[in-house]
Parts: structure tokens; C-alpha cells; sequence
């Protein structure tokens, strides 16, 4: 019980803590890519410390929903640590749901905060909005189809489960099809994270963002607890992708040593995930909105493919 | 006086809801009264499955009837067809025979006309009255075809007749009923491409009516389809479950697609209807498919799903159009270009109506996450039967109703964000005011019941597990877990939507603690919105509904075929000067365009035709019925 419980705070503590690192380590990554020194992996901690000691402006258009938006945003991606296998494969809330439950409190924090943008009153809120979910919504079958591709190999949908399944048979990971969802999935990724060539994270240009544009009357702590939680869901996702698609290294065992060399793969594959995400930002421009919905329906090809190929190839 | 028609409602209501949850408990009866009804006799049974229905009826009553005392509409009319509507609702899913059943869906379909005509001096309405009145008697003729052709072959109008005699019917006797029973049933239930009567009359009627209309009569056509291919008509092949889990999936994404580009309010949720109707048909068929495999624990679990929808549905449609109806009353519009700021001047309306959206949007730990939670893991479990077309036909469905929930919550977030967010768009959304306190409990009643029957998911399941295993004839225990978990399927997937609310619950708390521990700045200062160095902000800046579901529109355009239609006035001295620019977008049915307008035509044609023999002289009607009278005897 009690180890339960330090899990639990710990898998919190580590995504809670590592997002802002991993946000800052792809933009260092990104900056020496384009030759430029750029800022240190650590720059996110002193932007969050900044934004938290501002007093917030509020537009006087907004209701509550815009200032409890930004609490809310932060609980689901707190929930969303709790349920991924970050340092163990099972972890406390493990029990609570599965995979679907996962996409599902992503797609809470996507519904509340594109009302907080539509709260605002501005075109750009309502614009970003308006992309935000539409991205979503298209992103969706392909989220739901790979994982029933994984499902289908591992024969559960419990996170849990399966990471210990293509723990024990390597063989069940390598497998051809396996890899077709792992692409599915990691072009999903960048469209629910808002990366490129989705959403540039980096650029405030109003014609082009998405997700900047939705949060843009933020500021202050409120700023602060909106950026945190999306550093979170990238955190999330990246740590889904690694530890779903490359097991190893996930224990099942709530001990010290183990617990331990589990956080050190995750670091090493979140450091390969993370400049695999660098070099594609650097050499893919962004896409033209209205071409996004090609891309995803391409990795909702694949993910049928993989899905098919099960039941075509037993 | 004006207040008698919901009060005898609401009685009913409340009756309905009793025996019904008693009827779910297996507290089974039957009563017959031979001389009251003709041919047969009326002849009323409450099995588990009607229970359930009868107390989704009655349930659902009680908060319209309730929301109806508090409306200050046209006294008197409806006040008869109201109470009616209920009744016959309420006696539909207890009919034991052709006869009882006929009757009560014709009475239900009748007072509901009467109910969609409120609004008579309207022509839409009386358009809307006008089409359903069709539809639903073209749909009643399949019926009739399908029960009396059933009649004759087992010999006898009642139902539990037809379940000793259907297995030892052919099966191509079986599909012909299946077929024209489900169309009339599909086209009740809102099943697209029949559903044209619904986004026209559901709106039409008052909100009350409207909630009524989306919350139960649609469930009765589902009612009908659960009893026709799982109980009445025994076990049929697989392609009954195939067309039922395929029109799922196509009722659902096209009737969701629908809802999103829509800014009627009550008519964006009469679309979203249909998609709910087809969310739980794609868990019907499923729980069919596997029902005809063998695989029981499967298809309890399949139908379980679904018909936790159909409760589901009930509550949160229910609330959204009580929901409506309070900002239609406050507003007098039903565009919700025109609405906006109503959060600040209707804050228990927008309240419960962010429930009610968040309900339906399917996010957890509301109740709406956990019936599309089971239907995944349901479809999900496909493979256990082995043959790669129906898997196919699963993943179809699985991703189907992923795409669904996804623009479900873009629909969503479209209309409570437009409706009651930001400033208002015009001046009678600023003038608008909160409804009266008997309104807002009804509503805020259906809010808690969406919150508890997503946090007591474990307490509803084993009960709908029990009803499925009722009408499929399968006793055998399920095990469906804990008070805490659902575990369903020897663990292949569990849930416990109190564990994430509890969990949502400390998140949200701690990093409110933690900043104040912290010592973050306290405080914030009001200020307006930027606009881009602009002084003033008006509602003109704000997001339309439109241009929220402009990207929608652009990547769904091979299937909305939007129309572009620009008219510009020039001064007539100079053609720098714009007078006046008209701009409309509308998208066009495919439906109407290439089913309905064509059979249209098909039919005009044939009447003409058919007006030959129509001389008007008596002498030659008077031969005509001779001569049918002697080739009916040659016949005969």
C-alpha cells in the first residue's frame, strides 16, 4: 500500500517535474540543429518560476470557465500520470481504466480549454479553438484503431497488461505490423501535442497556430499552470509511445533498484524520442491547415493496416 | 387549467418509473383484458427489458412534466395530446400483441403530430408535422406488413407465440419479417437515411415535447429492433447484426456530422440524437453478432452497452433540451449566432448545461465515457469470432464510433461555448434572464443523474447485464467486478470512473495548495480582451458557430456540398461602393437530393399516370368495383 502510494507520488513527480526538461531539452536540440546555440535545456523552469510570480490580466468578457479552466487542464494531465506505466508497468490508478480512458481525459483537457478559448471573445481564441478540435476529432480513429492493433497482439487493453505481455515476447514487438502502429501513433502524437508540421509551438503568428492561438488571453500563473500541462501531455505521450511500443526496461516490481533502472531507460528512450522529434521539426515545414487532415487520414491507414494485418496474417 | 395536462404527466410519469424499476428487479407480470381491444384483445407484459423502458419513459417525464409547469407557453394547447403522448409511450414496450402494440405506437405517433403542430401558424412547422406524419406511417405500413405476415405464419398475434414458433420458420421467412420490421422500428428511431422527419420535428415541438421526443420515442424504435432480432424472431443470421452495426455506424458519424455544421440549437441536438441512436445500435449489432456466434458473455456485454446508452442518452439529451428550451424561452431565438454571454445571465442553465454537454461529449467520469467505454471493449473483442469479414465490419465500427466521439465533442464545445460563452450577440441574449426555479430543477436533477450514473457504474452494469441476459435466455451469471472496478471479460479491460473522479478530485486541489505554498502572485487584474490595439471589444469579433465549423465543412465538403452564394450591390454612380453584400454557405442534403427527391419525382410520375383511369363518372368507379370484386372471387 504504502509502496503503491510512493509510486503513484512518484510517477506525478517525474512527469510533473521531467515535462518542462523534455520541452526544453527538444528546444535546445532544435536551436543546435539550426545553428543556433540557443536557450539551456533548463529555460522552461525559469519561464514557469516567471509566469508564477505575475499577476494574472483576465479579459473582462471571461466567466469562470476560463479561470478554472487552467486548474482543470493540470488535474487531467496529473490523472493522465497516474494511469500511464511511467516507472512501473502497473501503476496505482492502473486499475481505474485502460487505454480509452487515457484518450478520453486527453480529450477533456481539449474540450475545456477550447472553451476557455472560445470564452475570451476574440477571433483568435475562437480560431485556435476551432483548429484545436478539429485536429482532435480527426485524430481520433487513429488513436482508437492503433490501439486496438496493439490490443489485439497483447490481448488486453489494460496498459498494465500490455507492456508486460511484449515485455515477456520480444517477438510480439518486433513484429512488422506492431511497427506500422508505432508510426500511426507517433504521427498522432505530434497532431494531439501540437508539434510540427500540425501546429509550430514555437511561432506566435496568428494565421498559422493552433493551439498558441487558443491560449493566447493567458497569462500569468494562469499562463503558467496552461503551459505546464501541456508540457505534461507531451511528456505523457512520448512516455506512452516508448513504454507501449518498446517495453524493456518497465518493471513490474514496486522496488527501489528496479523502479530506478526503469526511470533510466525511460530517460534514454524519451532522449532518443526527443531528438527523433527535433530532426523532424527541423527539416519538415508545417503543413497548410487544411492539408492536416491528409496526414491523418494517412496514419489512420496505417493503423488500419496494422489492424488488419492481424486478422488476415493470424 | 394550463397546469393539468403535466400534472397528469407527471403521475404517470412517476408510475411508469416504479413499476418499471420493479420490472428491471424481475418483478415480471402479464394482465389481459380479451374484450377491451379487438382482434386479440389487449394484453400487456413486463418482462425485465419492457421494465427497463417503462422506467426510462417514466424517468424521463418526470423532469419534462416538471419543466413544462414552469413554461408560460400557449395555456391549454397540447394540454390533452400531452399526457396521451406519455401514456401511449408508457404502453408500448408492455404490449403483448400485435394489437396492443399497434395501437399504442399509432396513438404515440399520433399525439406527437399534435405535438409538433404547436406551433401552427408557422409554416415550418407545419412542414415538419407534415413529413413526420409520412415518415411515420410509412413506417408503420412495415410494421403491419411484418407483424400480420408473421401473425399468419405462427398462427397467432402474440408475441411469446412468435418466440416458441420463429425457429421453426424458414430462414428467408424470418429475414423478410426481420427486414420490414426493422425499417419500421429504424425509421422511428431516427436511423439514417430515415431520419429526415427528425431534425425537422423533434425542434419544432416545445422544448419539453422535443426532450420527450429524443429521450424515449426514438429508444421505443430501438425497443422495437432489440425485441424483433433478438427475442421475437430468434436467432437470425449473421447479417442482421452486420446491417444493424453497419447503419450504427453510418447514423452516427453522418448524424453527428450534421449536428456540428447546424446552429439551431434544438435542431443541432435532434442531429446529435440520431447520433446517439446509432452509438447504441453499433453496441445492438455487435451484441447480435455475438449473440449468433455463441460467444453470450460477449453479447451481454455488447447489449449491456447499449442499452446503458439508451439510459444515458435519455438523461443527458433530456437535460440539453430542457436546457434549450430555458434559453429559447430567455432568448426567443433558436440561432445560436444569435446567443452568446448567457453564462453571466443564466449561470444554472449553463451550469447544467455544461453537464449535459460534457455528458455527451463522452468525458470521464460522466456517464455518457463509461457506456462508450463498454462498447469499445465490447467491439473491441472481435477476433474471438474468426472470420476476417466480420472483424472488418467490427473495425469499421470501432472506428466509427471513435471518429463519432471525437466530433461529438467538437459539437459539443460548439454549443455551449457559442451559446452561452464570450459576449452576446445580440440584444436579446443581453437581455436574457435565468428560467424560474421549477425549471431549474428539473434540470439540475438530470445533472446529478448524468454524474451518478457515470460515478455508479458499477451498481447500473450487473443490472443491464441482467436485462440482456433476460432477453437473450441466458441465465449464467457475468461477472462484471467490484463496487470500485468494472471488470468485464476476465480482466481484457476494467474501469472505475469513482477511483478518477477521486483522482480528478485531488488534482485539481493540489496545485491550487501548492501555488499558495509556493507564494505565486494572488490576485488578478480585470482588463479587456486584446484587440490587436483596437479600443472597444463588440460581440462582431467574437467566433461564429459558422466559422467554428468552417474546418469541419472544408474537410467533410465531398459530403456536405456547400454552396457559395455571393450577391453584391454596387452604388449605382460608382462601383467603389458596396451597398449591400449577401453572403450565404448553405450545405445541401445528399439525402434529400439523391433519395428522397428522386422517389418524390418516381411517385408523381406513377399518379400521374395512375389519374388515367380517373374519369370522375360514377358509372365507370361503380364498374371498376365489379371488376375487382370478380377477380377477387376468380381469385379466391
Amino acid at each position: 500500500m504504502i509502496a503503491a502510494l510512493l509510486i503513484a507520488l512518484g510517477q506525478v513527480l517525474v512527469a510533473g517535474a521531467g515535462a518542462p526538461l523534455l520541452v526544453g531539452v527538444v528546444r535546445t536540440l532544435k536551436a543546435r540543429l539550426a545553428g543556433r546555440r540557443g536557450p539551456s535545456p533548463w529555460q522552461p523552469y525559469a519561464d514557469l518560476r516567471k509566469l508564477l510570480g505575475k499577476e494574472p490580466v483576465v479579459s473582462t468578457t471571461t466567466s469562470w470557465v476560463f479561470r478554472a479552466t487552467p486548474y482543470v487542464l493540470v488535474a487531467t494531465m496529473l490523472v493522465t500520470a497516474l494511469v500511464v506505466p511511467v516507472l512501473v508497468a502497473r501503476p496505482a490508478l492502473g486499475f481505474a481504466g485502460n487505454i480509452i480512458l487515457l484518450m478520453y481525459l486527453f480529450m477533456l483537457g481539449t474540450f475545456i480549454l477550447a472553451l476557455a478559448g472560445l470564452d475570451s471573445g476574440s477571433a483568435f481564441g475562437g480560431m485556435g479553438a476551432s483548429r484545436e478540435v478539429a485536429v482532435a476529432a480527426l485524430a481520433e480513429p487513429t488513436i482508437i484503431v492503433a490501439v486496438f492493433a496493439v490490443a489485439l497482439r497483447a490481448e488486453t487493453i489494460n496498459l498494465g497488461g500490455i507492456v508486460e505481455r511484449l515485455a515477456r515476447e520480444p517477438l510480439l514487438a518486433a513484429n512488422p505490423a506492431h511497427l506500422l502502429a508505432f508510426v500511426a501513433f507517433f504521427i498522432v502524437m505530434l497532431a494531439e501535442t501540437g508539434r510540427l508540421p500540425v501546429d509550430n509551438p514555437a511561432t506566435h503568428l496568428e494565421l498559422t497556430m493552433i493551439h498558441e492561438a487558443m491560449v493566447l488571453e493567458y497569462s500569468g500563473r494562469y499562463l503558467a499552470l496552461v503551459g505546464w500541462a501541456s508540457a505534461m501531455r507531451l511528456f505523457v505521450f512520448m512516455t506512452l509511445l516508448a513504454n507501449l511500443f518498446v517495453p524493456w526496461g518497465v518493471t513490474s516490481l514496486a522496488e527501489p533498484v528496479p523502479v530506478l533502472l526503469g526511470l533510466l531507460a525511460l530517460a534514454g528512450k524519451l532522449a532518443v524520442l526527443a531528438a527523433a522529434l527535433a530532426v523532424l521539426e527541423t527539416v519538415v515545414a508545417k503543413l497548410r491547415l487544411f492539408r492536416v487532415p491528409e496526414l491523418l487520414a494517412g496514419s489512420f491507414a496505417l493503423a488500419l493496416l496494422s489492424v488488419t494485418a492481424v486478422f488476415l496474417v493470424p | 387549467m394550463a397546469a393539468a395536462g403535466p400534472l397528469v404527466a407527471l403521475a404517470i410519469g412517476l408510475v411508469a418509473f416504479v413499476l418499471g424499476l420493479g420490472g428491471v428487479a424481475g418483478n415480471t407480470w402479464t394482465v389481459a383484458v380479451p374484450w377491451l381491444v379487438p382482434l386479440g384483445g389487449l394484453e400487456l407484459t413486463l418482462d425485465p427489458l419492457a421494465g427497463l423502458f417503462l422506467a426510462l419513459v417514466g424517468g424521463v417525464a418526470l423532469p419534462a412534466s416538471v419543466f413544462a409547469l414552469g413554461s408560460t407557453g400557449r395555456a391549454g394547447r397540447g394540454a390533452l395530446a400531452y399526457p396521451v403522448f406519455v401514456a401511449s409511450m408508457c404502453v408500448v414496450p408492455l404490449a403483448a400483441n400485435t394489437m396492443t402494440f399497434v395501437m399504442a405506437w399509432e396513438l404515440m405517433s399520433l399525439a406527437s403530430y399534435f405535438l409538433v403542430l404547436h406551433e401552427r401558424e408557422e409554416r415550418a412547422s407545419v412542414r415538419a408535422a407534415w413529413v413526420y406524419a409520412v415518415m411515420t406511417h410509412a413506417g408503420l405500413a412495415c410494421l403491419l406488413a411484418g407483424m400480420l405476415l408473421m401473425g399468419a405464419w405462427t398462427g397467432s398475434p402474440r408475441f411469446a407465440d412468435w418466440r416458441v414458433a420463429a425457429p421453426a420458420l424458414g430462414a428467408a421467412a424470418r429475414s423478410v419479417a426481420f427486414v420490414l420490421l426493422a425499417a419500421g422500428f429504424a425509421g422511428k428511431a431516427g436511423v439514417i437515411p430515415l431520419h429526415v422527419w427528425l431534425p425537422l420535428a423533434h425542434p419544432a415541438a416545445p422544448s419539453h415535447v422535443s426532450a420527450l421526443m429524443s429521450g424515449v420515442m426514438i429508444k421505443l424504435g430501438v425497443y422495437g429492433l432489440l425485441r424483433a432480432g433478438l427475442d421475437w424472431l430468434g436467432v437470425g443470421p449473421a447479417w442482421w447484426g452486420v446491417a444493424v452495426l453497419l447503419a450504427g455506424t453510418v447514423s452516427s458519424v453522418i448524424g453527428v456530422l450534421y449536428a456540428l455544421v447546424d446552429h439551431d440549437l434544438k435542431r443541432l441536438l435532434a442531429f446529435s440524437s440520431i447520433e446517439n441512436v446509432g452509438i447504441i445500435l453499433i453496441g445492438a449489432g455487435a451484441g447480435m453478432l455475438y449473440h449468433g456466434a455463441g460467444l453470450e458473455g460477449l453479447a451481454l456485454l455488447a447489449l449491456a452497452a447499449a442499452l446503458y446508452h439508451t439510459i444515458n442518452h435519455a438523461a443527458f439529451k433530456t437535460l440539453l433540451f430542457l436546457g434549450a428550451g430555458a434559453v429559447v424561452h430567455a432568448t426567443g431565438t433558436r440561432n445560436m449566432e444569435g446567443m452568446g454571454g448567457l453564462i453571466k445571465r443564466m449561470p444554472w442553465t449553463a451550469a447544467c448545461f455544461l453537464v449535459g454537454s460534457a455528458a455527451i461529449a463522452a468525458l470521464p467520469p460522466l456517464n455518457g465515457f463509461v457506456s462508450e467505454w463498454l462498447t469499445f471493449v465490447a467491439l473491441l473483442q472481435n477476433t474471438r469470432i474468426a472470420q476476417p469479414i466480420l472483424n472488418l465490419t467490427f473495425t469499421l465500427g470501432i472506428a466509427g464510433l471513435a471518429l463519432t466521439s471525437g466530433l461529438a465533442m467538437a459539437c459539443f464545445v460548439k454549443a455551449f461555448g457559442i451559446t452561452f460563452l464570450a459576449l452576446p450577440r445580440s440584444d436579446a441574449a443581453a437581455r436574457a434572464h435565468e428560467a424560474p426555479p421549477v425549471m431549474r430543477t428539473a434540470m439540475v436533477a438530470l445533472a446529478v443523474a448524468c454524474v451518478a450514473l457515470g460515478l455508479g457504474a458499477t451498481l447500473v452494469v450487473p443490472a443491464l447485464v441482467s436485462v440482456a441476459g433476460a432477453l437473450t435466455g441466458n441465465r449464467t451469471p457475468v461477472a462484471v467486478g467490484d463496487w470500485l472496478t468494472l471488470g468485464v471479460s476476465g480482466g481484457f479491460g476494467t474501469l472505475s470512473t469513482l477511483a478518477i473522479a477521486a483522482a480528478l478530485g485531488a488534482a485539481l486541489a493540489l496545485p491550487l495548495i501548492a501555488l499558495r505554498l509556493a507564494g505565486a502572485a494572488r490576485g488578478r487584474r480585470p482588463y479587456e480582451t486584446w484587440g490587436c490595439g483596437r479600443m472597444l471589444q463588440t460581440s462582431r469579433m467574437e467566433y461564429t458557430a459558422t466559422a467554428f465549423a468552417d474546418p469541419f465543412r472544408r474537410v467533410f465538403d465531398f459530403f456536405y456540398r456547400p454552396e457559395k452564394r455571393l450577391d453584391i450591390e454596387f452604388h449605382p454612380g460608382a462601383r467603389y461602393f458596396v451597398q449591400r453584400i449577401e453572403y450565404a454557405n448553405p450545405t445541401r442534403s445528399i439525402f434529400d437530393d439523391w433519395l428522397y427527391r428522386p422517389a418524390i419525382d418516381a411517385l408523381r410520375v406513377v399518379a400521374r399516370r395512375a389519374r388515367a383511369i380517373q374519369s370522375g363518372s360514377a358509372n365507370v368507379y361503380l364498374a371498376y368495383i365489379l371488376a375487382a370484386l370478380i377477380l377477387l372471387l376468380v381469385l379466391a
